[in-house]
């Protein structure tokens, strides 16, 4: 397994390694060792590796993930997993502000606690917060789930578009056109396979609340001015 | 004696002027401010307030059509492995798919290969159509992220971070439902029909310093091959130039007031920015202070129309020019073959901006499959490929008359400016003096 010291080797060598890694190649589990806060380890995996950070990251760790499994023992720093397309990425500690933001696809997993605007403008990706995620999360959220064991901060899901927010327990407030939904079977369906992905055995569908958009402000209209 | 006036017509408050009128009494049937494309309508100061000193007896010009003055130009010498080598100064600005046809879209990209330069994808991604027909294609890194993934930002030439737009710095847009098609819909990773609000600001960052390491994430993702633009619109010219330039730009587009959208609101586009004339001094001011202007291109758009145009900007410092507005025109836009539809639309072929709606005439501002195909993308490709040629040579023949065998060798120095109000934004004296407004000693 190739391991990369960031205290002795340059990012960059890391990164050209994980892009260089053939389709079909049998060497893709990768240990990086002292990331000692930097920012874009292990952006733009383009396959299926594995990726294990030993430490804390900086900026955009795993950035546009595509396809890989990166797994960081320790917290991440803003806009981890920023627009990932698909695998699955794991943050052991908290993660700092835009965790998957614009995210596509995959998985984003935080076991401990998530900045603001978590999920913010999430266009397909699944995030599970383990511990409670800060103000204006998922704002303007077009797609994929947001779960969180915790609470919520203030202005939850404003803006939102398609975007299902599960949160298990309070929420400081909702923004605009953001309202609370009937849990019915599907959605706790849904949930349940989304808390079996992220790892998550001791908790129940029927803790969480569901919130989603109300979809008044679709389409513009004058009569909504106050909300704008 | 009594004295009788004259008969005279009625005479109508120049504040209150008849379009004023209409747009009061529109705001108040509709309840909603009016939402259009295109660009400022309004005069604003321009690049027509200057003009070139052609040689005489001071300077020694060279012959036009025997002596050769060179035009291309190389954007991202600074950090990118592949700086892309244009062959004319003169490049297609960003424009969306979903604002935009495929077949515009797909226009754009043959004109511009055929001319040798580059050309821009929009708010909606990356079409397989664009970059099949664009040989250098630069990829917009924009707010809303719409269609945004690592596969097109590797198989783009350059990646052109877009901050603000000149039409409306500081502001998102909106794509009206109606012009939401299943294909666009499914690019944007939203429903069909409903408006689509384009952020006005990147979601995973806040300021220069973040910006900084979000480009060090895009270079690390494209291996450090691409050059990195940093687009502004032109409203802080200066700061916002150095600012984009410390962050790590290879390119700094700078686009001023006169730029086109594709939907805001008119207000904003009347009245937020400043004029292109008022921010390429001040940019390239930003450039130089910091010893980077040649080394961080310069790209200013917003109304550039001709060759003047070119010439004027890259005297004033700029490395190459973008057109967007301009080049909607030379593959039919507002074209006067459809003024009957025009006027069914309640306007008249050259004013026609009602872009987001979706019902373009000339099949460009549309995703309507009938109107799209009004549009051939082959010979309109064709048109804008000779209106890019001609503006080249237009710029060719002014930088020979001024004695220049490179477009890059005008400067300010073969200008001056026809009103007090150019001369102090550009830098340049007033015609005929040796003084512009600011000028120390005068």
């Amino acid at each position: 397994m190739p391991v990369f010291d960031l205290a002795a080797t340059p990012l960059r060598a890391l990164n050209q390694a994980l892009h260089g890694v053939a389709p079909g190649a049998n060497d893709t589990e990768f240990e990086v060792l002292n990331p000692r806060g930097q920012h874009a380890v292990a952006v733009g995996i383009d396959g299926p590796v594995t990726v294990t950070v030993r430490g804390p990251v900086g900026y955009y760790c795993a950035g546009m993930n595509d396809g890989g499994t990166v797994t960081v023992q320790g917290s991440a720093g803003p806009g981890v997993a920023e627009n990932m397309m698909s695998g699955t990425v794991v943050i052991e500690g908290d993660a700092s502000q835009y965790a998957g933001a614009t995210g596509r696809g995959g998985l984003l997993v935080i076991k401990g606690n998530a900045a603001s605007r978590c999920g913010i403008s999430m266009k397909g990706i699944d995030i599970v917060v383990h511990g409670s995620i800060g103000h204006m999360s998922a704002f303007m959220g077009q797609s994929g789930s947001l779960v969180v064991l915790g609470d919520a901060g203030e202005a939850l899901g404003d803006s939102l578009y398609e975007a299902k927010l599960f949160v298990r327990g309070s929420v400081k407030s909702l923004g605009a056109d953001c309202i609370e939904k009937p849990m019915r079977p599907e959605h706790r369906a849904h949930l349940a396979a989304l808390l079996d992905r992220a790892g998550v055995a001791d908790v129940r569908p029927e803790e969480f609340r569901r919130y989603g958009s109300a979809r008044k402000l679709y389409s513009f209209n004058i009569d909504n001015a106050d909300a704008y | 004696m009594t004295y009788q006036n004259p008969p005279m017509p009625p005479r109508k408050s120049a504040t209150f002027d008849d379009h004023t009128l209409a747009e009061i009494r529109r705001a108040a049937a509709t309840g909603i401010y009016d939402i259009r494309g295109g660009g400022t309508k309004r005069k604003l100061p321009h690049l027509d307030d200057l003009l070139f000193l052609g040689a005489s007896m001071s300077r020694y010009p060279l012959e036009g059509y025997r002596e050769a003055c060179g035009t291309g130009v190389t954007l991202g010498t600074r950090f990118a492995k592949k700086p892309i080598a244009l062959k004319i100064p003169i490049t297609i600005a960003g424009m969306s798919f979903g604002s935009l046809s495929a077949n515009a879209k797909e226009a754009l990209g043959r004109g511009a290969t055929l001319a040798g330069t580059s050309t821009t994808t929009g708010d909606g991604g990356m079409t397989d159509e664009e970059r099949g027909h664009s040989d250098i294609l630069v990829y917009q890194y924009l707010p809303s992220r719409y269609g945004m993934n690592p596969r097109d930002l590797r198989r783009a030439d350059a990646i052109e971070v877009v901050v603000g737009q000149g039409a409306k710095p500081g502001g998102g847009g909106m794509l009206l439902g109606q012009k939401i098609s299943d294909r666009v819909a499914a690019m944007r990773d939203l429903p069909k029909s409903i408006d689509q609000r384009s952020a006005c600001r990147h979601p995973d960052w806040t300021g220069p310093d973040d910006l900084e390491i979000k480009i060090g994430e895009l270079r690390e993702i494209t291996d450090w091959e691409k050059p990195i633009y940093v687009k502004v619109g032109g409203a802080r010219p200066y700061y916002d130039t150095a600012l984009a330039a410390k962050a790590g730009a290879d390119v700094v587009v700078l686009d001023g007031m006169q730029g086109g959208t594709a939907a805001t609101q008119d207000v904003f586009i009347e009245h937020v920015g400043q004029p292109t004339l008022a921010c390429i001094r001040p940019a390239v001011q930003a450039l130089q202070d910091l010893g980077l202007h040649r080394s961080v291109q310069l790209v200013i758009s917003g109304g550039i129309r001709s060759g003047a145009d070119v010439a004027k900007a890259i005297a004033l410092g700029a490395d190459a020019v973008s057109i967007g507005t301009a080049a909607l025109v030379a593959i039919g836009d507002n074209d006067p073959a459809y003024e009957e539809e025009y006027r069914e639309l309640g306007s008249t072929a050259g004013a026609y901006d009602d872009w987001h709606e979706g019902r373009d005439p000339a099949g460009i501002t549309t995703q309507d499959p009938e109107l799209a195909a009004r549009l051939d993308p082959v010979r309109a490709g064709r048109k804008l490929a000779n209106y890019l040629k001609v503006m080249t040579l237009e710029a060719q023949t002014i930088a020979r008359a001024c004695g220049h065998n490179h477009l890059h060798n005008l400067e300010p120095e073969d200008l001056v400016a026809l009103t007090l109000e150019a001369a102090a934004m550009a830098r340049v004296p007033l015609a005929g003096t040796d003084w512009y407004p600011g000028k120390a000693g005068f």
